[in-house]
C-alpha cells in the first residue's frame, strides 16, 4: 500500500539527491506521474546537476599540479620551520650586536620579537584606557589607512572584525622598534577594546604565539618582515580565534579601502 | 606517510574540482586548495578522527567564505563579457551559462548545491560543513535550484547580483 501523504517540495529534492527514505520512494514516483509540473521541475534540477558535473567533473581527473602535491606542501612546511629556527638564532646574535637591547644581560637579551610584543602590549594597555582619545584618526576618515601605510612603510589593512562584534574605531601612529608602528583600535558593544598593532620586525615568519602579562593577552605573528599583534582581554581561545580571522584576511590579500589599486595588478603576478 | 596524510592526498583531486566550481577561476581555486592543505597539515594534531574529506571541505568552504567577504568591500569590478550573459551563444555557451547561473547565487546556496550535486555529499555532511541544521541546507538547495532554473529558462536578471 503506497503512502498517500502529499509530497512536499523538500521531498522532491530528497528524491533528486537520492536521500528519500525507502518507504516514500514509491509515493513520490506516483505523485510525479500525476503532477507534470512537479515532474518537469524535477527534470530541470536533474539537468542542472548534469550540466554542473559536465562542466567541472574533468578537473578531478587532471593530474594534480606539483605545487598541490602533499609532498611539496610538507616540504614547504619543513623549510619554514628551518627558516624560523635559523632566524631565532640570528635574532639572538643581532640582539647581542645591537647592544642596547640586551645591555648587561647577554644570554637573556630580548629578541626583536620580544621587544615587538612588549611594545604592542604597552600600547594596548596605555590606549585602551583612554576614554576620550583612544585614537588619533577615526576609522571613517579616508586618510587613516593611506597615512599609516605611508609611515609604517607597507600597505596596511585594518582587518574587519565585525564577525566578532568588534567595530574599528580608528588608529594612531606610534614609535616602534626601528621605525613607526601603527595601532588600530576596535571596540565591542559592551565597551571591550581590542587592538591590532603592526610594526616592521626583522625576523622570519612565525606561527601564532600567545603572550600575556598583567591583565591582557596578545597573539602575535610575523609575516613578510612585519609583526602583527592582536591584544585584548586575557582569553587565549578567543584571541586566537580573532587573530586567525585577522590573519586570514591579511593573508588573503584582502583589499581594503586603501589598496584597491593594488588588487587590480595582483592577479597578474 | 600516515593514514591521515594518505586520506588528505586522496582528497586533493576532488578539492580542486570543488574549488574550481566555487570560484570558476583556476588560479584562485588552486590557491584555495593549497591554503586548505597547509592548514590541514598545520592542524593535524587537532583532527580527532572522523572523515578527513569532510573536514577538508569544511576548511576550503570557510576559506572561500572569508575570501568573498573580503572581496565584498571592494567596488564591484566584473569583466565586461560577464554583463552580456544574454548574448552568449556558440558551442561553449552551455558551460558558460551554468557558470553564470552559479555565479549569480548567494555563496551559501552555491556551496550547498555544489557539495551535494558535484561532490556527492549527503545533506547531513553538508549541514556539518556549513554549520547549520539540515532544514537550512534543504532550503538553500531549493533556492539555488529555483534561481538556476529561472536563469537557464531565460529570465536573466537585468541587474546582476554580484556574489
Amino acid at each position: 500500500m503506497v503512502d498517500q501523504t502529499p509530497v512536499t517540495e523538500y521531498e522532491l529534492h530528497l528524491h533528486v539527491d537520492g536521500e528519500l527514505p525507502v518507504g516514500r520512494r514509491e509515493a513520490v514516483e506516483a505523485w510525479l506521474a500525476n503532477h507534470p509540473e512537479d515532474a518537469s521541475r524535477v527534470a530541470s534540477w536533474r539537468e542542472q546537476a548534469a550540466l554542473i558535473r559536465q562542466r567541472f567533473a574533468h578537473i578531478a581527473e587532471e593530474p594534480v599540479p606539483d605545487k598541490l602535491k602533499l609532498a611539496t606542501i610538507m616540504r614547504m612546511r619543513r623549510s619554514w620551520g628551518a627558516i624560523a629556527a635559523a632566524a631565532a638564532l640570528a635574532a639572538f646574535f643581532i640582539g647581542g650586536a645591537v647592544g642596547w637591547v640586551g645591555r648587561g644581560a647577554s644570554a637573556a637579551a630580548p629578541s626583536e620579537v620580544e621587544v615587538f610584543t612588549s611594545d604592542a602590549l604597552g600600547a594596548h594597555r596605555l590606549y585602551i584606557g583612554e576614554v576620550r582619545h583612544p585614537i588619533e584618526v577615526k576609522a571613517e576618515e579616508d586618510h587613516l589607512l593611506p597615512w599609516l601605510s605611508r609611515r609604517v612603510g607597507t600597505s596596511l589593512r585594518a582587518p574587519d572584525l565585525s564577525a566578532f562584534g568588534l567595530k574599528l574605531l580608528g588608529g594612531r601612529l606610534l614609535p616602534g622598534l626601528a621605525s613607526p608602528a601603527a595601532l588600530f583600535m576596535y571596540e565591542g558593544a559592551n565597551g571591550e577594546r581590542f587592538t591590532m598593532y603592526c610594526a616592521k620586525v626583522n625576523a622570519a615568519r612565525t606561527a601564532f604565539r600567545y603572550d600575556d602579562s598583567n591583565n591582557f593577552g596578545s597573539v602575535h605573528w610575523i609575516e613578510g618582515n612585519y609583526g602583527w599583534a592582536l591584544s585584548g582581554p586575557k582569553d587565549r581561545d578567543r584571541l586566537k580565534g580573532i587573530a586567525r580571522a585577522a590573519y586570514e584576511q591579511l593573508e588573503n590579500r584582502a583589499p581594503s579601502r586603501s589598496s584597491e589599486n593594488q588588487l587590480l595588478s595582483r592577479r597578474g603576478s | 606517510m600516515n593514514t591521515f596524510h594518505r586520506d588528505v592526498e586522496a582528497a586533493i583531486p576532488a578539492l580542486r574540482r570543488y574549488a574550481r566550481a566555487l570560484t570558476r577561476d583556476a588560479e584562485i581555486a588552486d590557491d584555495l586548495v593549497q591554503d586548505t592543505l597547509v592548514r590541514a597539515l598545520r592542524s593535524e594534531h587537532l583532527f580527532l578522527g572522523g572523515e578527513v574529506r569532510s573536514w577538508l571541505y569544511t576548511i576550503l568552504t570557510n576559506l572561500n567564505r572569508n575570501r568573498l567577504r573580503s572581496l565584498a568591500r571592494r567596488p564591484t569590478l566584473t569583466p565586461i563579457e560577464d554583463n552580456d550573459a544574454a548574448s552568449a551563444s556558440g558551442p561553449e555557451a552551455g558551460g558558460r551559462d551554468i557558470e553564470r547561473a552559479l555565479a549569480m547565487l548567494v555563496d551559501e546556496q552555491r556551496t550547498a548545491l555544489l557539495l551535494v550535486v558535484l561532490e556527492g555529499l549527503t545533506y547531513r555532511e553538508v549541514a556539518e560543513i556549513q554549520g547549520v541544521p539540515i532544514g537550512t541546507v534543504m532550503s538553500r538547495l531549493a533556492r539555488a535550484r529555483t534561481q538556476i532554473k529561472s536563469y537557464l529558462d531565460g529570465e536573466r536578471p537585468t541587474l546582476r547580483r554580484i556574489k
